[in-house]
């Protein structure tokens, strides 16, 4: 089976504590450290076990610029096959639906029985996946949390409400949206990383794939973000700023009062 | 101004709680609107679902059909857009159903699609401006969304009160004949339940809750520790289910249960809104973090800025020695 799976570069919510910039049109990117999207990492590796159990190739893939490389090289490190870099000033400021464009075109020039993305980025979204079969003409499932190859179909299962699994049949080729917790994905070291660091990673441009101008970039994007703002969503909370032994003994008196001792 | 549609999700004849908030959401893009909900599905439970929202809808599309028995995505968005006039704008909840329909009808519509939607402001011209999340809840962001060719919306589940207007007498249109023929690469098979643990952390009055914060499964036995002195039970954030550290059973969210505790500790959970959905009656939530900026410190009653594995065990020695228990 030949997949392909498109992973993004994002910085790493965990690691960081992410602030507007001066001009409040984003975030401050300065000293952020960047990772791979989390879902998406979990998605090569699914990938990865899949053309373990039943042959054929990974491919991995990022519409970014250079300095998005390192995630590919990652992914690389981890086990895929082969990685390209989709790197073009007119996909700038593009919105979902044209970077969903922009993979269309990829995808048309090769061959994949199976398409993988994270659930979400940084963003939140949910969007590339659902948008990319839609326009391929493939079925597609989001939420992705098992697969299991039958004959020409997987067998899948969907995390919906209350941790219940939704299982589907779904035939190929197709896009699932992998979502976290899926499988266990492998550690990949400065070592591993270094063994790969000669393949090459080609940097295809709008021409290379053949993507269509008017449906990329700023200009095609239905959707603009406008401002940045830091949000306010209920009564933010009381902050306690004694010591560490005050504030525990604040948090006892609370837990008391609200009935929680028994 | 573009008409609007809502997608009304039901199950066994009950209306999901967002179609009155998907009303709420309708009437933010323009307050004169009178949005038409869309009900798909078969036989009994459809009818039922219909005449239930007849109080908040005055027009209501049905589709009937057997192959929208259960509400498979691939399915529903071969019907959708058989029968949406082009330019209108349809809202859908956010939840794991419109993740699944919404971002593939957009591009069959070939409209603009609007993720996670927290607020609305006013439609101006051909455009809306709409507020939403990203990086983890850590910042909000103002997107504006041309309308001209019609938009998918997906509206946030409890972001939007519902509204209490009720209209009474809507009209029920039927639109199933013009669906036309309904097949899917996708079939539905079955739903497994989630299994129910050891412990049921939906009937505890207080949770020592834990999030990535816990930074590794050796850790997860000082919130135990501390759960073990309150007689309080522990559950944890998505992160911590993930990593293998916990069961299923102990995920508090909209993907795992729905608790009611009175006290609710979040220590090092930031605070994401699928986490929060599961947070319910109000509990006194008291919130440990390291990092200052934490979305779950917008929503806690008490902050902390510290690190849980300093905290935790400090907060256990403070209740043992309250309750001259030794250490």
């Amino acid at each position: 089976m030949d997949i392909l799976v498109c992973v993004r570069r994002v910085p790493d919510t965990s690691e960081n504590e992410i602030k507007l910039n001066a001009e409040g049109n984003d975030i401050e990117r300065d000293e952020l450290v960047y990772s791979v999207n989390e879902p998406d990492n979990y998605a090569v590796e699914e990938a990865l076990q899949i053309r373990d159990r039943v042959g054929g190739t990974v491919t991995v893939v990022t519409v970014g610029g250079e300095e998005d490389e390192e995630v590919l090289r990652r992914e690389l490190a981890m086990g895929a096959n082969q990685a390209a870099l989709i790197s073009d000033d007119a996909f700038s400021a593009s919105d979902g639906r044209g970077i969903a464009t922009i993979l269309k075109s990829f995808v048309q020039k090769g061959h994949y029985d199976l398409i993988l993305t994270g659930v979400q980025a940084d963003d939140g979204a949910s969007q590339i996946g659902g948008m990319l079969a839609a326009m391929l003409d493939y079925p597609f499932a989001s939420l992705v949390n098992s697969i299991t190859v039958e004959g020409g179909k997987l067998r899948i299962s969907r995390e919906v409400e209350g941790g219940n699994r939704e299982i589907n049949e779904i035939e190929l080729p197709c896009v699932l949206s992998i979502q976290t917790g899926i499988n266990e994905p492998r550690y990949v070291g400065m070592r591993g990383i270094r063994q790969v660091a000669s393949v090459p990673i080609p940097t295809l441009r709008t021409t290379d794939i053949g993507v269509d101008h008017s449906a990329v970039g700023e200009r095609a994007a239905k959707v603009k973000r406008i401002d940045y703002f830091v949000p306010t969503l209920g009564n933010a909370a009381e902050m306690l700023k004694g010591s560490r032994e005050e504030n525990a003994e604040r948090v006892l008196e609370l837990i008391g009062a609200k009935g929680g001792l028994k | 101004m573009p008409r609007i549609f809502t997608y009304i999700q039901h199950r066994g004849g009950v209306v999901d709680d967002s179609a009155a908030e998907l009303l709420t959401a309708a009437k933010k893009i323009d307050p004169n609107t009178v949005p038409t909900a869309i009900l798909t599905g078969c036989v009994v439970d459809l009818e039922v679902a219909c005449s239930a929202v007849r109080s908040l809808y005055s027009e209501i599309w049905r589709v009937s059909h057997e192959a929208l028995i259960y509400p498979n995505a691939e399915v529903v968005r071969h019907a959708l857009s058989a029968i949406l006039p082009r330019n209108s704008i349809l809202l859908v909840p956010h939840d794991h159903f419109g993740i699944d329909l919404s971002p593939g009808l957009s591009v069959k519509l070939d409209s603009a699609f609007v993720p996670d939607v927290l607020a609305i402001d006013r439609m101006e011209g051909e455009s809306i401006s709409l507020v939403r999340q990203e990086f983890g809840g850590q910042v909000s962001v103002h997107v504006r969304c041309d309308v001209s060719t019609g938009a998918v919306i997906n509206i946030r589940p409890g972001a939007f009160k519902a509204d209490q207007s009720t209209a009474t007498s809507g009209v029920i249109v039927d639109k199933s004949s013009e669906v036309g023929v309904l097949t899917a690469r996708r079939r539905y098979v079955e739903t497994i339940v989630a299994e129910a643990g050891d412990v049921d952390i939906t009937k505890h009055n207080v949770l020592v809750s834990i999030g990535r914060g816990i930074q590794e499964k050796d850790n997860v036995a000082i919130a135990e520790e501390l759960a073990s002195v309150l007689g309080a039970a522990v559950s944890c954030s998505r992160p911590v289910v993930d990593a293998k550290w916990m069961e299923k059973s102990r995920q508090v969210g909209s993907s795992g249960k729905t608790v009611k505790p009175k006290v609710y500790l979040a220590c090092g959970i930031s605070g994401a809104f699928q986490h929060l959905a599961g947070l319910k009656g109000n509990p006194f939530v008291i919130a440990i973090n390291k990092n200052p900026k934490a979305p779950i410190f917008q929503v806690a009653d008490v902050g902390i800025v510290d690190d849980v594995l300093e905290f935790l065990p400090e907060l256990t020695q403070k209740v043992r020695e309250s309750r001259g228990i030794a250490a």
